[in-house]
C-alpha cells in the first residue's frame, strides 16, 4: 500500500517535472518596449501561434533604452521598440541587425511613415515603423474656447492659467515650442533650444501640472485641467467613449508627428523569432491590435489594418483626416548626445522652478 | 585552545550569517555605488575616471541642491505634523479605549496599511481634486466660492505622507505608552502635580523613545519615496528621489544617480546620528 502510494506520488511528481519543463522548453523571446506593447490582447496572439511566451519590459527615452541594453548581458535582448527619429543612432551604435527587407513589404503603408531614411542605412533596412501619432494639443472642447485651440500662443495668455497639463516629455514639448517661436524642429541647436528657456518656464508658470500619460489622462479626464500640451489621439482615444468632449487638435503653427519602429537587436540569438515577431506586429491583425491597445491608441503605420478596424475606432482614431494632419506636423528634433543632455537639463531646471 | 578562543569562534559563527548578509546586500553593492558616484557621463558613455564633478554639481547647480531642501522641507514638515497628530491618538487608544477595544482600535487605526501604497496615492489625488470630496464638501457647505488646487501642490504631497505616516507613528508611540506604569501618573498626582504637568513633565518624556524611533522611520521613509511627490505633486518641484529617477529613467546617468544616493544616505545617517540616543529599540 505504502508503495503504492510512493509510486503514484512519484508518477504525478514526474508529471509535474515533465509538464514545467515542457512550459521550459518553450521559446521566449524578450523585447524591450514602449506600453503599449504590454497589452495580452497584443501578444496573444503570437504567443499562441508559435507557442512561445514575449517577456516585455518598458522604457521611457531612447537613452534609458539604449542604458539598459548597456546594462544587460549580450544576447539578454531580441526586439527593442524605438523612437523612429533614434533609429540612425542605434544604427551608428551596432545595435540593430539588419531585417530581410523582402519579408517586410511597406507598400500598404502610410507613405509619409515608411521613413525610409530613418529605418534604412546604405540599402539595407533595420527597423519597420509600426505606430504614428501626434503631440499637439488635447482639450476639453466643453471647457476651453475652441478659437483658441488653433493657437498654441492662447496658452501663454493668462486665460488657461492653473488649467493646462505639461506633457512630461522634453523632446517633443520642446520641438512644440520650437513652432510656437517658428523654429522648424530640424533647425533646433543648442543656442535655438536655449532661446526657449524663458517661454517654457512661463508656460510652468501657467501649467497646473507637468504629468506623465497616465496622469495627464487622469487630470483631463476628472477636469483637473481643461488642456494638456503635448497631448495627441493617444492621449484622448481611450477616454472618448466616456467623455465625448475630449478632443485634440492641430494649431496653426503645426505640430510634431512621432512615430515608433520595431527591430531586431543585433546581440539576438533569436533573431528568426524576432523577426516573425515583427511580421506579426506590422501585418494587419498586428497593427489593428496595437493601434488599439490598452495603454494607448494612435494610427497603425500599416494602412491595411483599417480592413479590421471598426468605424467607430477609425473615426476615433481620425483615420479619414490623416493626409491632412500629415502635411502640417513634422518629425521630433533629433538631437546629438550632447545637444540631448543640454534638452534634459533644461527641462529639469523647468520642473523645479 | 582555549576556552575563551572557542567561544569566540562560536560567537563569530552565530555572527557570521549576519556579516555575510551585510557584506553581499549592503556594504559591497554600496561600495560599488560610491564608486560609481566618482564616474561621469559623457554623451550616453560612462568615463571611468573619477572625480567629484557629481558632486559639485549637485551642491552647486541650483535645480539639483533645491532637490535636496525641498525634499527636507516636506520630509520635516511631515514627521511634525504626524508626530502632533498620531501622539494624541496613541494616546486616546492606550488610556481612553477600554484595554478590550484597544486591538480593534489599532486595528482600525493602521487599516489604510492594507491597501497598495500606489493605489492609495490615486484615491488621495482623487480625493484633492477640483471635483474631489473634500473640495465639493467644501464648498457645499459654504466655505468655499469655487474650487482651490490643492492637487498636484506640496500640499498634496504632505497630506498623502501624512496620512501613511500617523499610522506607522501611532503604532510606535502606543507600544511605548501601555509599557508606561499608572503608577508614575499617580506619584507625580500625589507630589501635587495637575494633570497637564503629569502629561508634560512625565507621561511625554517617558514616551520619547517611542515617538523618536517612529520620527526616525518616518524621516527615513519619506525622504526616499518617489511614489507620493510624484503622484501628488504634479511635478511641480523635484524631491531627491524624483531627481534620482529622472537621472536613471531619463537620461541613463548612472554616476549622477549613484551621487544622488550617497547624499540621501549622508542624510540620513545624519539622521540617525541626531536621534541616535533615542533609538533602544528595546525601550519602545
Amino acid at each position: 500500500m505504502m508503495q503504492k502510494s510512493i509510486n503514484a506520488g512519484l508518477g504525478s511528481l514526474t508529471a509535474v517535472m515533465l509538464s514545467t519543463t515542457s512550459l521550459w522548453a518553450a521559446d521566449e523571446l524578450n523585447a524591450l518596449v514602449w506600453c503599449d506593447h504590454t497589452d495580452p490582447a497584443l501578444l496573444e496572439p503570437f504567443e499562441k501561434a508559435h507557442n512561445v511566451r514575449v517577456n516585455v519590459k518598458e522604457y521611457e527615452g531612447t537613452a534609458a533604452g539604449l542604458a539598459i541594453l548597456d546594462q544587460s548581458r549580450p544576447g539578454d535582448w531580441d526586439v527593442m521598440v524605438i523612437d523612429g527619429v533614434d533609429v540612425g543612432r542605434a544604427v551608428d551604435e551596432g545595435r540593430l541587425a539588419a531585417l530581410p527587407a523582402d519579408e517586410f513589404d511597406t507598400g500598404t503603408f502610410f507613405p509619409e511613415v515608411v521613413m525610409p531614411e530613418n529605418n534604412t542605412r546604405d540599402g539595407v533596412t533595420y527597423a519597420v515603423t509600426e505606430k504614428f501619432g501626434y503631440n499637439t494639443i488635447t482639450y476639453n472642447a466643453a471647457k476651453v474656447d475652441l478659437e483658441d485651440m488653433n493657437s498654441m500662443s492662447s496658452l501663454w495668455s493668462g486665460k488657461y492659467d492653473g488649467r493646462i497639463a505639461i506633457y512630461d516629455y522634453y523632446l517633443p514639448l520642446l520641438g512644440l515650442l520650437g513652432l510656437e517661436q517658428g523654429v522648424a524642429t530640424s533647425d533646433l541647436d543648442a543656442d535655438a533650444v536655449e532661446a526657449l528657456r524663458d517661454r517654457l518656464y512661463a508656460l510652468k508658470e501657467a501649467a497646473q501640472s507637468v504629468s506623465d500619460v497616465v496622469a495627464s489622462q487622469t487630470a483631463l479626464a476628472t477636469g483637473e485641467v481643461d488642456v494638456v500640451i503635448g497631448g495627441g489621439e493617444w492621449l484622448t482615444a481611450v477616454l472618448a467613449a466616456e467623455n465625448p468632449d475630449l478632443n485634440w487638435s492641430i494649431p496653426k503653427e503645426g505640430a510634431l508627428r512621432w512615430t515608433q519602429s520595431i527591430a531586431v537587436l543585433e546581440e539576438s540569438e533569436n533573431k528568426d523569432l524576432a523577426v516573425e515577431f515583427i511580421k506579426y506586429i506590422t501585418s494587419p491583425e498586428g497593427q489593428a491590435r496595437l493601434a488599439t491597445s490598452s495603454c494607448y491608441w494612435a494610427m497603425p503605420a500599416n494602412a491595411s489594418a483599417g480592413d479590421i478596424l471598426t468605424d467607430d475606432e477609425k473615426s476615433t482614431l481620425r483615420w479619414d483626416q490623416q493626409a491632412d494632419y500629415l502635411s502640417r506636423t513634422q518629425l521630433y528634433p533629433i538631437p546629438d548626445a550632447d545637444l540631448d543632455l543640454a534638452m534634459q537639463d533644461l527641462w529639469t531646471d523647468m520642473l523645479q522652478q | 585552545m582555549t576556552l575563551e578562543h572557542e567561544e569566540r569562534r562560536r560567537a563569530f559563527g552565530f555572527v557570521a550569517p549576519a556579516l555575510i548578509w551585510t557584506c553581499a546586500f549592503f556594504l559591497i553593492p554600496f561600495a560599488v555605488m560610491a564608486l560609481l558616484s566618482l564616474a561621469h557621463l559623457e554623451g550616453r558613455a560612462i568615463i571611468q575616471s573619477y572625480d567629484l564633478g557629481n558632486y559639485i554639481k549637485i551642491f552647486t547647480e541650483p535645480s539639483f541642491f533645491k532637490s535636496i531642501v525641498v525634499s527636507l522641507e516636506i520630509t520635516l514638515t511631515v514627521t511634525v505634523l504626524s508626530v502632533l497628530l498620531a501622539w494624541p491618538l496613541a494616546w486616546i487608544i492606550a488610556t481612553q479605549v477600554p484595554p478590550h477595544y484597544q486591538r480593534l482600535a489599532i486595528m482600525l487605526a493602521v487599516l489604510p496599511f492594507w491597501t497598495s501604497y500606489v493605489v492609495r496615492s490615486y484615491a488621495w489625488a482623487l480625493v484633492l481634486g477640483q471635483n474631489g470630496v473634500v473640495m465639493q464638501g467644501l464648498i457645499g457647505i459654504g466655505l468655499l466660492d469655487e474650487p482651490i488646487q490643492i492637487m498636484a501642490t506640496r500640499t498634496a504631497t504632505v497630506i498623502g505622507f501624512v496620512h501613511f505616516f500617523v499610522m506607522l507613528l501611532t503604532l510606535t508611540i502606543y507600544s511605548n505608552l501601555i509599557q508606561l506604569s499608572p503608577n508614575y501618573a499617580r506619584a507625580a498626582a500625589d507630589l501635587g502635580a495637575s494633570g497637564w504637568q503629569t502629561l508634560r513633565h512625565v507621561i511625554l518624556p517617558l514616551t520619547l523613545p517611542g515617538i523618536m524611533t517612529g520620527a526616525f522611520l518616518t524621516f527615513v521613509l519619506c525622504i526616499g519615496d518617489y511614489i507620493t511627490p510624484q503622484i501628488l505633486g504634479g511635478n511641480n518641484e523635484l524631491t531627491m528621489p524624483q531627481l534620482i529617477m529622472l537621472q536613471l529613467g531619463r537620461r541613463g546617468d548612472f554616476p549622477m544617480a549613484s551621487a544622488l544616493s550617497v547624499v540621501l544616505m549622508a542624510i540620513v545617517t545624519l539622521a540617525y546620528a541626531a536621534t541616535a540616543r533615542w533609538l533602544k529599540m528595546e525601550r519602545v
